[in-house]
């Protein structure tokens, strides 16, 4: 029990304060492209300082430590119960210790007890499988760029988009557009096309536990992946929306049946400051490896 | 980078323009969301809060007491600033502000304020939380912690060297309208 709350907790602090390598890449690649001397260049400098001091310090990276989003894998007979309220104290501890600001608010009152802890806060979703392996994946969801997500039901005549391959592009094209540089980019968009519209939000957020060079297993989904990217970064948004070449660090896409009368097109929007981490754990719940 | 520091005169913040680097130093106060909606409605501000010539910060930190009691900031990036859009020029306006700090950029009725009273936005690095903390070298204090929870308080802190890029200056001219202008023209080409 104990060692779980400890494997917990560090899970937190390392996603709260240390960037996934992959992501790091991306972001080190990015300074590379970005015009000497320009705000774009200045502000990828900034990021990448942030970075390196963040881990020193051992300190969260942004101080929007975000909706605390859990991904258990877990075989069965695995006790769901007692892993929630573990996971509740290691949130309520982490809080206390400064790796999570106090960020969850009472949406009727406005009362911010401090703890980070109520009706879902924090969100844990359990997926069981037949492996003795227990894994946790965590998402630190920081406001700013939740609130540029996006979701679209095609056809939508505004921006020309029927209900095809070329239509979600065209969605999720818009969706960078309009979020310009308010999630905090360069961004990573987690995509997902069909579902029902809750359905289809939790599936564009877990495209965001894809490593960023990883390959999607749909050809035809890998191929739009590239081209979004490709296309995003020629519209010169750039880091913050101050005008550049990075726009987007990454694009993935997952995909979920849909009833016939609908078509969504779901866009999370993740910053630069992509908090994920996860671990898998052993039998008494110690940290048996890393898994980004 | 230009320095500016607290208070700021108009002539310094009329000479700024579009894409300029600034690095303040001085006195800088948080106010967001719970802030701005108070104001709004007619709330007072605590007397020791005086924005005059002073810049607001659109930040809610994650602030500890360390074993002395003392407060210490330990993240203070910026928090999207366009929520606070409808409120805005009002407080530039009322409470003499020369400078708001935050991320995202704001719309008309601020870029209508900082031309018409003199004030600019100031875009920090959102995300940067870390880089930004080290520019605070003191939290001097904090106001209204019970009424709006910790992010939403008025903090006071002492700044030196803050960075930040002009995107909003007191012409009537803002980076945000010019970037959006260009990348929906270039997207017209691909969709």
């Amino acid at each position: 029990m104990n060692a779980l709350q400890d494997s917990l907790l560090e899970l937190i602090r390392r996603t709260s304060a240390e960037i996934p390598e992959d992501v790091h890449k991306a972001i080190t690649r990015s300074l590379e492209e970005e015009k000497k001397g320009t705000i774009a260049e200045s502000a990828i400098k900034i990021i990448e300082q942030n970075i390196a001091l963040a881990k020193n310090k051992s300190q969260p990276i942004c101080q929007d430590t975000g909706s605390v989003i859990f991904y258990v894998d877990c075989p069965i007979g695995f006790d769901q119960i007692a892993f929630e309220d573990t996971a509740r104290e290691a949130v309520k501890l982490a809080t206390k210790k400064g790796f999570l600001r106090q960020n969850s608010v009472d949406s009727i009152t406005g009362r911010n007890d401090g703890t980070n802890l109520g009706p879902g806060a924090p969100t844990v979703h359990f997926h069981q499988h037949r492996s003795p392996e227990v894994s946790v994946r965590l998402i630190l969801k920081g406001g700013g760029c939740e609130n540029v997500g996006a979701q679209y039901s095609l056809p939508n005549e505004k921006i020309k988009a029927n209900r095809d391959l070329d239509g979600c592009r065209k969605a999720i094209l818009d969706a960078v557009l309009q979020a310009q540089g308010k999630g905090c980019g360069p961004g990573i968009l987690g995509i997902c096309i069909g579902g029902d519209r809750a359905t289809g939000y939790e599936a564009s957020k877990q495209q965001l536990l894809r490593k960023l060079d990883d390959t999607n297993p749909n050809g035809e989904l890998d191929q739009m992946e590239k081209e979004i990217v490709a296309t995003a970064n020629k519209l010169g948004i750039g880091p913050m929306g101050f005008g550049g070449k990075t726009t987007l660090l990454g694009a993935k896409i997952g995909v979920l049946n849909r009833v016939p009368a609908s078509y969504f097109v779901s866009v999370s929007y993740m910053c630069w400051a992509y908090r994920r981490q996860g671990v898998s754990l052993n039998g008494d719940g110690a940290v048996q490896n890393w898994l980004y | 980078m230009i320095s500016l520091g607290t208070p700021i005169s108009e002539a310094a913040i009329r000479s700024l323009k579009l894409g300029d680097e600034v690095g303040i130093s001085g006195t800088v106060f948080t106010g967001r969301d719970a802030v701005h909606k108070y104001l709004h409605e007619g709330g007072k501000l605590p007397p020791e809060v005086n924005l005059q010539g002073g810049i607001l910060y659109h930040c809610g930190p994650v602030v500890i007491k360390d074993e002395q009691g003392n407060w210490k900031c330990v993240a203070a990036g910026p928090t999207t600033s366009i929520r606070e859009e409808p409120y805005q020029w009002q407080v530039i306006r009322d409470f003499g502000l020369r400078g708001v700090i935050g991320k995202g950029g704001m719309g008309d009725k601020t870029l209508a304020a900082c031309r018409d009273y003199g004030a600019v936005y100031l875009h920090a690095i959102g995300g940067a939380a870390q880089v930004l903390a080290e520019c605070i070298k003191r939290v001097k204090n904090v106001y209204m912690m019970e009424e709006f929870g910790a992010p939403e308080a008025i903090w006071e802190f002492e700044v030196e060297n803050f960075p930040a890029v002009v995107t909003i200056d007191s012409h009537g001219k803002s980076l945000h309208k010019e970037v959006l202008a260009a990348s929906q023209a270039e997207l017209a080409k691909y969709v």
